[in-house]
């Protein structure tokens, strides 16, 4: 086995020390470094990577202990070894209980150090084969940055690879949070276009005539504030894959102008009468039912058949509930790098929760509980009170005592949706399947804003 | 032309056969010219009174200023117990491609149980370990096949249980550096 991989950090004031343990463990192939004390040590961890520190407790300023905690922090994979002159029992519990893999009396046998390397060395090298397998069996379950293990969306996946070899237009359809911008990404960066532009625009953000500008440009002088010419995003595009996210909220008007352009792949800008040609493929998204908006007139017919070329529909969360573990696993990763700490797991019962919940925001709201849970989480393992979500009471109790009126349930229930919406109104709108308007005036019955956590 | 040196630095008398068998031993196996080296010159301030033991990578220091300027390199032998600072003993410490080495007998000699070994079994493991220590001035690092002199030994037992020879690997490895800071072809 190649030893040099190990990297070994010696931490100890006195300079026979440093240098007669670095020469001991080079001799067994270690990559080997030392540190006069522990500022100069916290320093060094920052810098690199290491596998294993042999701290001495006894040092001037900055003890052996501030260099557990320290390293703890900042490589919690690198295994410490505190050594010291003076075995006390309170030092010793000390250290283990805030992660010392071993404590060691000076001096100690030859074969003590040899034995404990070596078994340290073996330990990091399962567990590296333990990531490397893990991150192997991963890779069949993703396509680009979507992660799954159900089988809904593995055939999602499926259709996805094939749909981003051809130039057709894409409809992606799925609640708000499933992931549908992600997929328009993927498929992006899986087609022959990956080396040309992605533009992603908003059609639910901006005013008719800002959107109209936003996606065709304007000649200068088009409408008052038009000051110069602008290209829009269509141009923008040119070469790569135009995202029209929220297509759904698309006016009458801009309909009819989008329906044109798909057919001619030729339009003009605002107050022009240039006719610009583009090689633009379109991904258009929705969470809104289009079916539905076709029945009520609100989405022309036309438009949905040339969009509705490769229609891709991502499942809720909720019905694919054996995606939580994995999903748990990929966000505590990124948010523990993100937030610098080592966060390993969801406790059991917090799992619990979790696959009971329903996620009417899908794995959005799962990344925000997430987060949230790992800000406010004292340690690696976020527990059901870290989650805060609320507990799923099962039908245990008989009778009609404690049940709460129809009116007290949509209250409770809009509250947790704007809640977990983080109070956009829009949003929650959508997720309850009401107009802003009425949504405003429930709001304002309730007295949801002024407290906004009340009754949950 | 260079050769090893080995020089015997020990409180007690020379033994002129061990050195003698030891010398056959290094020049035969690492195939480097080596000569036994007298000099009454013995280092100081190694000693730690409270251990009563002798601080090895104190030793090296001073042989690296102590040694004959035509020694490539030199391995002292020694009856005193060696130590550094964290471990309980040393056999010997040696300069990973450096040119000094130290070993001690005074842990060969005995035997776990018996009062003292077989002189030509003590021989056979002073050599080991001399040859071991200069394989590591030369670059070699331990060895996982146990038979091999590199092995890495932390007990009497272990010592006899590995052989006096380089296995292929450490073989090659030797002549690849060998090469590298060309030294003498033995
Ligand atoms: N399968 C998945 N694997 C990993 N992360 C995912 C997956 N699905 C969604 N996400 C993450 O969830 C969040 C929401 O995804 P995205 O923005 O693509 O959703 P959306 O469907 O476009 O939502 P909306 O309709 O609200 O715009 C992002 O942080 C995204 O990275
Ligand atoms: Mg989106
Ligand atoms: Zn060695
Ligand atoms: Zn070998």
């Amino acid at each position: 086995m190649d030893n040099r991989k190990t990297r070994i950090l010696v931490v100890d004031d006195e300079e026979i020390v440093r240098e007669s343990m670095a020469g001991w463990l080079e001799k067994d192939g270690y990559t080997v470094a030392t540190a006069p004390d522990g500022p100069t040590a916290v320093e060094r961890l920052r810098a690199e990577p290491w596998s294993i520190l042999l701290v001495d407790l006894k040092m001037p300023g900055m003890d052996g202990l501030g260099v557990l905690e320290e390293a703890r922090k900042l490589r919690p994979d690198a295994v410490v070894v505190i050594m010291t002159a003076y075995a006390t029992v309170d030092t010793a519990v000390t250290a283990m209980k805030m992660g010392a893999f071993d404590y060691l009396v000076k001096p100690f046998d030859p074969e003590e150090l040899s034995l404990l390397t070596q078994k340290i060395v073996a330990q990091q090298a399962l567990a590296r084969e333990n990531i490397l397998l893990r991150k192997v069996l991963k890779r069949e379950y993703r396509f680009r940055d979507l992660l799954s293990n159900s089988p809904k969306m593995h055939a999602v996946f499926d259709l996805a690879r094939v749909a981003a070899r051809s130039h057709s237009t894409i409809l992606v359809q799925g609640e708000s949070g499933t992931g549908k911008e992600l997929l328009a990404r993927a498929i992006h960066v899986e087609s022959p276009r990956s080396t040309g532009p992605f533009v992603a625009v908003s059609c639910a953000a901006l005013t008719e005539t800002l959107l109209e500008s936003e996606l065709f440009g304007h000649e200068k002088g088009a409408f008052t504030g038009a000051v110069s010419r602008r290209k829009g995003k269509f141009e923008a595009a040119h070469g790569g894959t135009l995202f029209l996210d929220e297509i759904g909220d698309v006016s009458p008007k801009l309909q009819l102008d989008l329906l044109r352009v798909l057919e001619e792949r030729r339009f003009s800008r605002v107050g022009g009468t240039e006719s610009i040609q583009v090689d633009v493929r379109i991904i258009a998204a929705t969470n809104r039912d289009l079916k539905k908006a076709l029945e009520d007139g609100r989405f022309r017919e036309d438009l949905y058949y040339r969009l509705n070329v490769i229609p891709i529909t991502l499942p809720p969360l909720r019905q694919r509930r054996e995606d939580l573990p994995l999903l748990v696993e990929h966000f505590l990763e990124h948010l523990g790098v993100e937030l610098g700490r080592k966060l390993e797991a969801v406790s059991a019962e917090g799992m619990r929760l979790l696959t009971a919940h329903d996620w009417p925001g899908n794995v959005r709201e799962l990344r925000n509980v997430l987060e949230r849970a790992a800000v406010v989480a004292s340690g690696p393992i976020l527990d059901v009170a870290d989650l805060g979500l609320l507990e799923v009471h099962t039908e245990e109790r008989q009778g009609s005592e404690g049940l709460a009126s129809l009116e007290e349930v949509e209250r409770r229930h809009i509250a947790e949706v704007l809640r977990r919406t983080g109070g956009n109104v829009s949003h929650a709108a959508r997720i309850l399947g009401i107009d802003r308007v009425t949504l405003y005036s429930k709001i304002k019955r309730y007295e949801l804003r002024k407290e906004p956590e009340s009754g949950t | 032309m260079g050769a090893i040196y080995l020089w015997w630095i020990g409180g007690g008398e020379v033994e002129e056969r061990l050195m003698e068998e030891v010398r056959a031993q290094v020049e035969r196996v690492l195939r480097y010219p080596a000569r036994v080296w007298t000099s009454p010159e013995r280092p100081v301030d190694t000693l730690d009174p409270a251990r009563g033991q002798h601080l090895s990578t104190r030793i090296l220091r001073w042989l690296l200023a102590a040694r004959p300027p035509e020694a490539d390199r030199v391995v002292a032998v020694t009856d005193v117990d060696l130590f550094i600072p964290v471990l309980t003993f040393v056999f010997g410490e040696a300069q990973l491609r450096g040119s000094a080495a130290v070993v001690s007998t005074a842990r060969l000699r005995s035997n776990p149980g018996a009062p003292s070994a077989d002189p030509r079994v003590v021989t056979a493991r002073v050599a080991k370990e001399c040859i071991h220590e200069l394989g590591h001035t030369f670059g070699l690092i331990h060895c996982d096949d146990p038979r091999c002199v590199m092995a890495r030994s932390v007990s009497v037992p272990q010592v006899d249980a590995k052989g006096g020879a380089l296995c292929r690997d450490c073989r090659i490895r030797l002549e690849e550096s060998r090469r590298e800071v060309g030294g003498p072809h033995g």
